[in-house]
């Protein structure tokens, strides 16, 4: 089992890891890089709780090989907020209650903030389609919806 | 210590930001499987593929000769355990001996260098089985004739001549019943069935386990309860239990389902055999095949009624299956079935089935969904039987304070009857049902309760404090802890920290369930911070020169209790504790107690749906929960867990269920087939908190976390079947089954 | 002497009584007359027994009090989720 040599932008940092051939980008970043905060729910693209970045789209990271990170641009929760200064759907999830567990949050606010990247001003509808592919178990969605509008209402302001 | 007067409180009450919320936001915070040792290794469990079989040899050679392999366990590494059998029980569940009992059950497992050669390694171990016949289905386990499952497990209460699946028995009630029908105008008889759910945390189990040479062991792991696993897993292992320290990682998601071990004393026993730190992680296909899915189950409900709504007897027979295993669940169920009503004739019957299923283990609330559900569903069906309200029925027959419960206790106070009123008021209620909806109502109840809890409060010497308790906060507990700490001390909440102790640290706690956190850790730190308080106000006395009598507690300092007492100005509890060395040593409060007096706690449930005619799909399109809290501590955090239960209540009547093959093999074991509700399906859910004080509180304060996920189930059948006209008696009500039932075939 | 209710299926034990009268001053002492008394009891005992005493459950508190004119019912031991 031969690795690869591969080179990637993670959080703004360049970063090299040897990959196996089998390994996921979940496991390369939480075991290769230490980044522990993309979770694995399912191992099979179907809870979004290792949800990043990749080149600027959202992707379950337990579909993706590290190999595949070669000259790749990713993003994860550990680089959302600015130092200590909290993104304002962070804030906002704090703010509203919107994480029990919290096991979902890193991959709902990773998807969440591309959505207000995209669209400013989403419906709820938009919002619950958006994170369709992001279980919880715990909060049953209302509190992570109203603490993206409200993110969303502060961003735009 | 009922309480007269609303009191007034500064901070309970507030919704203050969650001490954990940046760790959990940022990515910071350490679930189970989030941390690493030196020298780690990776472990994979081999699962039987079969339904029901007979071991005959585990051949491990291959697998021992992969390089990289450094420990193969077997049923054989577990000393069996003698007179506990339910403990024995919990430990042939962990690995198979002789028998496997379900698809799923772990009967080898390898710890290695790297979790790939830990899963190649298993595939390597070869099992020799002898395949049984098997049974799935509960009604076909109680049939005479059925495979029997296990042999020799049938209790002294089950009547001779039953099928050997059948295991326990229980009957509860009062009244005369044939006097109660015979009062009736209207009489039905209905048959349920519900399909075996799981909790569907998102967090599989994980954990890393570390045992020395010396016999000594640590364990990091996500639970509900590491003083339990601490237990449990001494008593599997057989080790003493002060030989091992548990500390719980954050948890992601439990519902009842981290109440129990699978994956520790396996870890605990790889890591002895091999000398190193071993991490075990399910994956979600495991999950689902080897951990704790609710029971299955069948039941027969008869419920009488006059004319103008008042119940005059009802009797209900619940079979449950747990699985391969006892469960008390259907003890539970058939306690909780009519618990909302006042009836002068009542009688529920609870069986335990075995069949070749995973061993059951509690889901929020365990067997009281399902049961209120067919009585909820009956009662609804008299109520268009009889054209009335079903609001008003239920207004008219509820259960108050005083009311003889179905399982025998009289209830103290309690707020069904408030519950029941405010959704009667309520504009969604009021509102007309939309174009091509239709509306159900239904009733919840949930026991509570208190138990083994040990705090310990400390005030620091700058004044903050830090409370030191045993009990996994899953949803938000740290949060209400501290500021039931800080109303009680008089100091701001930001001033207080609360942190999970390990088992080192603290008495023994039972588990995080039972809605039992903020009832018993809250009333045990209430307790601490008053002995903590006691000791202040003595040190202020005694720097003034007066008698401790003489001294008071308010907002945060000591003071002299009256005009007598000596002219001082407030001694707060920061002058205090910078003190405490001139004034006797460390300041601190402590509680070990049992916990009792939880109060019961009801709920109501109004659901607006949609059914599709052409596809049978229902979309809900307003839902809102009416629920007691006694007194709400956190108020975000009781709304969440009234939405979150009542979310994953609709998930049980709407699409979860597990499916077997005839093999006896689950075809759905993952998130894409076994479909729990996701942002989408869902409309907002509206809550409103009702404060009736629990008298066993000085707060008043209810558990509230496991209510939430019984209304659900009758609240959608009854709101489908008076949209489609007609009646489904099984969940879940997924849209073919839906679809056959408006298509009649 | 305390009234003692009990749940169904523990009547078979106990001569079918739905009510037994026992000599206790608290939770302890009546379940070990209870088992003394009424031998057929003793699994479940050992299983586990809640009680109820005057409409407060105690899980398996021995020595809760119990007066004479307690209201005291048997429950199977509590679980939860």
């Amino acid at each position: 089992m031969t690795g690869t040599l591969v080179t990637s932008k993670v959080n703004g940092d360049e970063v090299q890891f040897i990959a196996d051939p089998g390994e996921t980008l979940l496991d390369v970043l939480r075991y290769k890089l230490n980044l522990m905060g993309a979770k694995e729910g399912c191992g099979t693209g179907d809870c979004g709780a290792c949800t990043v970045t990749l080149n600027g789209r959202i992707v379950c990271s337990c579909l993706v090989l590290g190999v595949e990170a070669e000259g790749a641009t990713i993003g994860t929760i550990e680089g959302m907020a600015d130092g200590n200064r909290l993104h304002p759907l962070q804030q906002a999830f704090i703010d509203h209650a919107a994480l029990q567990c919290g096991i979902c949050t890193p991959g709902i606010l990773v998807a969440a903030q591309k959505l207000l990247e995209r669209n400013p001003d989403p419906t709820e509808e938009e919002i619950r389609y958006w994170l369709a592919g992001n279980l919880c178990r715990c909060t049953g969605y209302d509190k992570i919806v109203r603490a993206v509008q409200a993110a969303a209402a502060q961003m735009r302001a | 210590m009922a309480l007269d007067q609303p009191r007034k409180f500064k901070y309970v009450g507030t919704r203050p930001a969650r001490p954990d919320g940046i760790d959990k936001v940022t990515g910071r915070a350490q679930y189970g499987n989030d941390i690493t040792a030196p020298g780690m290794l990776w472990a994979k469990v081999l699962r039987s593929p079969h339904a029901h079989a007979r071991i005959l040899s585990i051949d491990t050679s291959a697998a021992e000769a992969l390089p990289g392999v450094r420990a193969i366990v077997t049923g054989a590494d577990f000393p069996p355990i003698e007179g506990d059998a339910g403990m024995r029980d919990v430990q042939l569940n962990c690995m198979a001996t002789t028998h496997v009992w379900y698809e799923g059950h772990a009967v080898a497992a390898v710890a290695a260098t790297s979790q790939a050669i830990a899963n190649k390694a298993a595939r390597l171990i070869k099992v020799e089985y002898e395949i049984l016949p098997h049974v799935t289905d509960v009604d076909a386990a109680m049939a005479p004739g059925a495979p029997v499952v296990r042999e020799g497990q049938t209790m002294e209460n089950v009547p001779a001549g039953m099928s050997a699946n059948v295991t326990y028995h229980s009957e509860f009630g009062h009244g005369d019943l044939a006097a109660g029908f015979a009062r009736a105008d209207k009489i039905i008889e209905r048959n349920f069935r519900t399909a075996a759910t799981h909790q569907g945390y998102i967090e599989p189990q994980a954990c890393l386990a570390s045992m020395t040479a010396d016999g000594r062991g640590e364990l990091w792991t996500c639970t509900q309860g590491h003083f339990y696993f601490r237990t449990a897993c001494a008593a599997i292992l057989g080790i003493e239990a002060s030989a091992l320290r548990v500390t719980a990682s954050e948890i992601g998601g439990g519902f009842g389902g981290k109440t129990q071990v699978w994956a520790e004393p396996v870890a605990l026993a790889l890591s002895k055999k091999a000398g190193k730190p071993v991490k075990l992680t399910m994956t979600r296909d495991e999950v689902f095949r080897g951990t704790g899915p609710t029971v299955t189950t069948s039941i027969t409900c008869k419920i009488g009624m006059t004319k103008d709504g008042r119940i005059t007897a009802g009797e209900a027979t619940l079979r449950y299956s747990g699985g391969a295993f006892h469960t008390g669940t259907c003890d539970m169920g058939a306690m909780a079935a009519f618990a909302s009503y006042d009836l002068d004739a009542v009688r529920t019957y609870g069986w335990n089935v075995l069949t070749n299923r995973p061993k059951e283990i509690s889901y929020r609330a365990p067997g009281a969904p399902q049961a209120i559900y067919a009585v909820e569903s009956t009662i609804d069906e008299l109520c268009q039987l009889l054209n009335l309200d079903p609001l008003d029925v239920r207004i008219k027959n509820a259960a108050k304070a005083g009311t003889k419960s179905s399982y025998g206790v009289v209830f103290e106070e309690m707020g069904l009857l408030a519950a029941l009123k405010a959704a009667k008021a309520h504009p969604h209620w009021n509102s007309p049902v939309p174009e091509g909806a239709s509306r159900g109502v239904a009733c919840g109840f949930w026991f509570n309760f208190g138990g083994n809890t040990c705090v310990s409060l400390n005030i620091g010497t700058d004044g903050t404090v830090a409370v030191s308790e045993g009990n996994p906060d899953i949803g938000g507990s740290r949060a209400s802890i501290s500021l039931m700490a800080a109303e009680e001390l008089g100091v701001p909440y930001e001033k207080v920290r609360t942190v999970i102790a390990d088992t080192g640290t603290l008495g023994y706690n039972d588990n995080t369930d039972g809605s039992r956190v903020t009832f018993a850790v809250g009333l045990a730190t209430i307790r601490a911070a008053q002995e903590a308080k006691k000791d202040m106000m003595r040190r202020a006395a005694a720097i003034w020169g007066i008698d401790a009598e003489a001294v008071e507690w308010v907002d945060g300092a000591a003071v002299p209790a009256g005009p007598n007492a000596g002219k001082f100005p407030p001694m707060t509890l920061a002058e205090i504790a910078a003190q405490s060395f001139q004034t006797g040593g460390p300041i601190a409060g402590h509680c070990d107690f049992q916990a009792d007096g939880a109060g019961v706690s009801f709920g109501v449930h109004i659901a607006d749906v949609a059914v599709d005619q052409e596809t049978g799909k229902t979309k809900v399109l307003r839902y809102t929960v009416f629920q007691d809290a006694g007194k709400a501590v956190h108020p975000d955090y009781v709304e969440g867990q009234m939405q979150g239960g009542a979310v994953q209540g609709i998930g049980m009547a709407l699409n979860e269920e597990y499916i077997y093959s005839d093999k006896g093999v689950i075809l759905n074991p993952g998130f894409l087939d076994y479909r729990i509700p996701v942002a989408s399906d869902m409309p907002m859910i509206e809550t409103v908190i009702l404060e009736i004080p629990n008298p066993g509180h000085p707060y008043g304060v209810r558990g509230v976390g496991e209510t939430p996920i019984v209304p659900p189930l009758a609240t959608l059948t009854n709101a489908i079947s008076r949209g489609i006209g007609k009646r489904l008696y099984e969940l879940p009500m997924s849209p073919p089954r839906v679809l056959k039932a408006i298509k009649g075939h | 002497m305390v009234k003692v209710a009990l749940w169904g299926t523990l009547r078979q034990h106990a001569d079918g009584q739905a009510e037994v009268e026992v000599q206790a001053a608290n939770f302890k002492q009546l379940l070990d007359e209870l088992a003394t008394r009424y031998p057929g009891l003793k699994p479940q005992i050992k299983r586990g027994v809640s009680v109820a005493i005057d409409g407060k459950v105690y899980r398996e508190a021995w020595f809760t009090p119990i007066s004479p004119d307690s209201q005291v019912v048997l429950m199977p031991y509590m679980v939860g989720g």
